[in-house]
């Protein structure tokens, strides 16, 4: 039993690393870039002190804070909607973007973006401020939970996980048909304004729209944590969830909408960004070899935020002008991490 | 003590099957059983007699067709699946493996009905997760992780988790399906010691007839006729209902070593045995196989059988000659 609390310190001990890892990824993350600034400098300027070079400032505070705040939001996001898709379906190759939840992203921001007209393209919506931010959200969120809610009314019918990730990737391929013909009948600007979104971006978000997407992320991740109990129980599959007292069907609800609460919000600021919502949950488990959600959820989290930090690094090209599209860079760290995982452990499919 | 006091899970007249567009198809009707307090109840029945179904309904995942499951007195449809969980536990036949998950962890699953929101685990939670793994042997793979557990491991890890969620009734479907002979052994011989130790009602369902008639306290025999017979295993057996339930062409029950075996209606060379009881069972056993049938009566074909358990000889009549193994004499006897 002496092992069970060694276990927890070892636990805790590495929530504190993980914590220092971010920090220090999120000053390095601001100060590389096109422009390089001494990372002495970048926190100066986050403790509200003057520095001497204020274009450096202007920089920081205006450009690159925001989209480092962004990385880790989405990060802590698309790996929270993950870790609760795997567990549900216990799943391994279980993630929003697998499950068709990115894909309704899409659905809901293309209907957002080609259908309303020149009043709604990207530009307009970020000149309409806080009111343009919801819009997408909003729509976003509900073109993932459409999908997601069409994905749990099957499930119900299916038992099986692996036909059920099959439906998954249907609905997902119906669901951007539905998209690419949307764009055959739209304006070549708001095409080019819809591509240019799906390649993802973190640096899109301003400040005043930074605030709306972090109270959504916060409460998605504090709502995850909530259900780290019932995400628990559901590692034993519902009937055995059921049989020690938790509601299956209200369990499945609250996952399934917190999940696309935390993807469509992100999906919809950043772009659909994918491998980073399968990657970071193996990671996890594989870092803590431990099922437990109570330690995963914040792990999850914390994790999530250095790999999105990394691949911004990576995507910024430092000491360059050039920006590589987000969603490349996840793809191209995320996919290795996966397959390292799998020959490494042999055991992905026991972990359910 | 009184009969009724002991009783904690019963039904009336149900019937338990499913219901489709096409209408109701009932598995099993008009079952009026009782469980037992302290009793360790085999529910016995071929494959698709309907035994899952049955324990599905009784255990409030499956609704009825018809007529009502009482637990304590209570119609079971009435009582919260929260309530319930603290009153019946199952064992299911789905094979888990979440591989991140350590022994311990699995077994603190069942306190899962008694923590708060986040699960934290009191002492006392503790204490009894540590009495649920001492009852079933598995202290020591506490940090071990369910992916490195054999079967028979697994399976009693997923018994203790039942004892954590401290339930007086507990369900367990097939629990010795893919568990070799000592498993199977060691399993029934621990589920029977918890039913009377620990005086809780357990009911497991299996097609393992030689293990249920050894170890329950009571049957719920699967019928033809869509029913039940309820009894001590050795009342169904001398009242024929057991070789009824199974009744095959073919088959035939012995009543002498308690299993099946089949019959063939070709004629067959009669042969008469002589020896020790044991040797002469074997010898039995294998002449049956070879397609001979031993008779008490006098026989043209005679073997003697002399020696000990560990040596022993087999002489036959018309040649006699002595043989060291069962084998060589079918040989002869074949040549023959």
């Amino acid at each position: 039993m002496n092992a069970i609390t060694q276990g927890k310190r070892l636990r805790a001990k590495s929530l504190i690393l993980l914590g220092l890892m971010l920090i220090v990824l999120f000053l390095l993350d601001i100060g590389l870039g096109s422009v390089r600034i001494p990372v002495s400098e970048v926190v100066k300027t986050l403790l509200g002190q003057q520095i001497d070079n204020s274009g450096w400032q202007g920089i920081i505070l205006k450009i690159r804070l925001p989209r480092a705040v962004t990385a880790i939001l989405a990060g802590a996001a698309l790996s929270l909607g993950g870790l609760q898709m795997q567990t549900l379906f216990r799943n391994p190759l279980a993630g929003p973007s697998v499950l068709g939840i990115t894909a309704g992203a899409s659905l809901g921001v293309a209907a957002v973006m080609l259908a309303a007209g020149t009043v709604t393209t990207t530009f307009s919506i970020r000149e309409l401020g806080v009111d343009g931010s919801w819009l997408i959200i909003i729509a976003s969120t509900l073109g993932a939970a459409l999908v997601l809610m069409l994905i749990l009314g099957i499930s119900f019918k299916i038992r099986d996980n692996v036909v059920m990730l099959i439906v998954g990737l249907m609905v997902a391929n119906i669901t951007i048909a539905v998209v690419s013909i949307w764009q055959f009948f739209s304006n070549p600007e708001q095409i080019q304004e819809y591509i240019l979104w799906t390649f993802g971006s973190l640096g899109g978000v301003t400040n005043e729209q930074l605030g709306a997407l972090a109270i959504i992320v916060v409460t998605g991740v504090i709502l995850t944590f909530f259900l780290s109990k019932t995400l628990n129980a559901l590692l034993l599959g519902e009937d055995y969830a059921q049989s020690m007292g938790l509601n299956v069907k209200w369990a499945r609800v609250a996952i399934i909408a917190t999940t696309s609460i935390l993807a469509g919000a992100i999906t919809g600021f950043c772009g659909p960004i994918g491998f980073v919502g399968i990657a970071v949950p193996h990671l996890s488990r594989s870092f803590l070899n431990t099922s437990d959600h109570r330690t995963l959820v914040p792990t999850c989290a914390l994790v999530g935020g250095i790999l999105m930090l990394v691949c911004d690094i990576i995507s910024q090209v430092p000491g360059s002008q050039t920006v590589l599209p987000v969603n490349a860079i996840t793809a191209l760290i995320g996919s290795p991490i996966v397959i390292w995982i799998i020959v490494k452990r042999k055991n992905l499919k026991a972990s359910f | 003590m009184m009969k009724e006091t002991r009783t904690i899970l019963s039904t009336t007249n149900l019937t338990v099957g499913y219901k489709d567009k096409k209408g109701e198809k009932p598995v099993l009707t008009n079952l009026n059983l009782s469980l037992e307090k302290g009793k360790l109840t085999c529910l016995l029945g071929t494959n698709g007699a309907g035994k899952s179904t049955l324990m599905r309904t009784i255990g409030g995942i499956q609704k009825p067709l018809k007529g009502e499951v009482f637990m304590q007195a209570k119609p079971i449809r009435s009582i919260d699946a929260k309530s319930l969980s603290k009153q019946l536990s199952l064992v299911l036949t789905d094979r888990i493996s979440p591989g991140n998950l350590t022994v311990y962890a699995l077994v603190s699953l069942g306190r899962f009905p008694y923590t708060s929101w986040l699960g934290t685990l009191s002492q006392e939670d503790k204490d009894i997760i540590f009495m649920a793994m001492e009852a079933t042997g598995i202290l020591e793979f506490a940090n071990k992780h369910i992916g490195e557990l054999s079967d028979g491991e697994r399976q009693k890890v997923m018994i203790a988790r039942t004892l954590a969620q401290n339930t007086e009734v507990i369900f367990l479907d097939e629990p010795t399906a893919h568990l070799d002979l000592p498993n199977r052994m060691e399993i029934f011989h621990l589920l029977r010691e918890l039913a009377v130790k620990g005086d809780k009602a357990i009911l497991l369902t299996t097609h393992e007839l030689d293990m249920a008639l050894a170890n329950a306290d009571h049957l719920w025999l699967i019928n033809q006729n869509q029913s039940i017979d309820s009894g001590l295993p050795e009342d169904l057996v001398l009242n024929g209902l057991l070789e009824e339930a199974f009744q095959r062409d073919q088959l035939q029950f012995d009543y002498e070593l308690g299993t099946f075996k089949r019959t063939s209606t070709q004629s067959k060379t009669k042969v008469r045995l002589e020896g020790d009881v044991i040797l002469k069972r074997w010898t039995k056993s294998a002449l049956e196989r070879a397609g001979y049938e031993v008779t008490p009566d006098a026989s043209d074909l005679e073997i003697k059988i002399s020696g000990t358990l560990k040596t022993p000889l087999w002489h036959l009549n018309y040649n006699d000659t002595t043989y060291k193994t069962i084998q060589e004499l079918l040989i002869q006897l074949n040549n023959q």
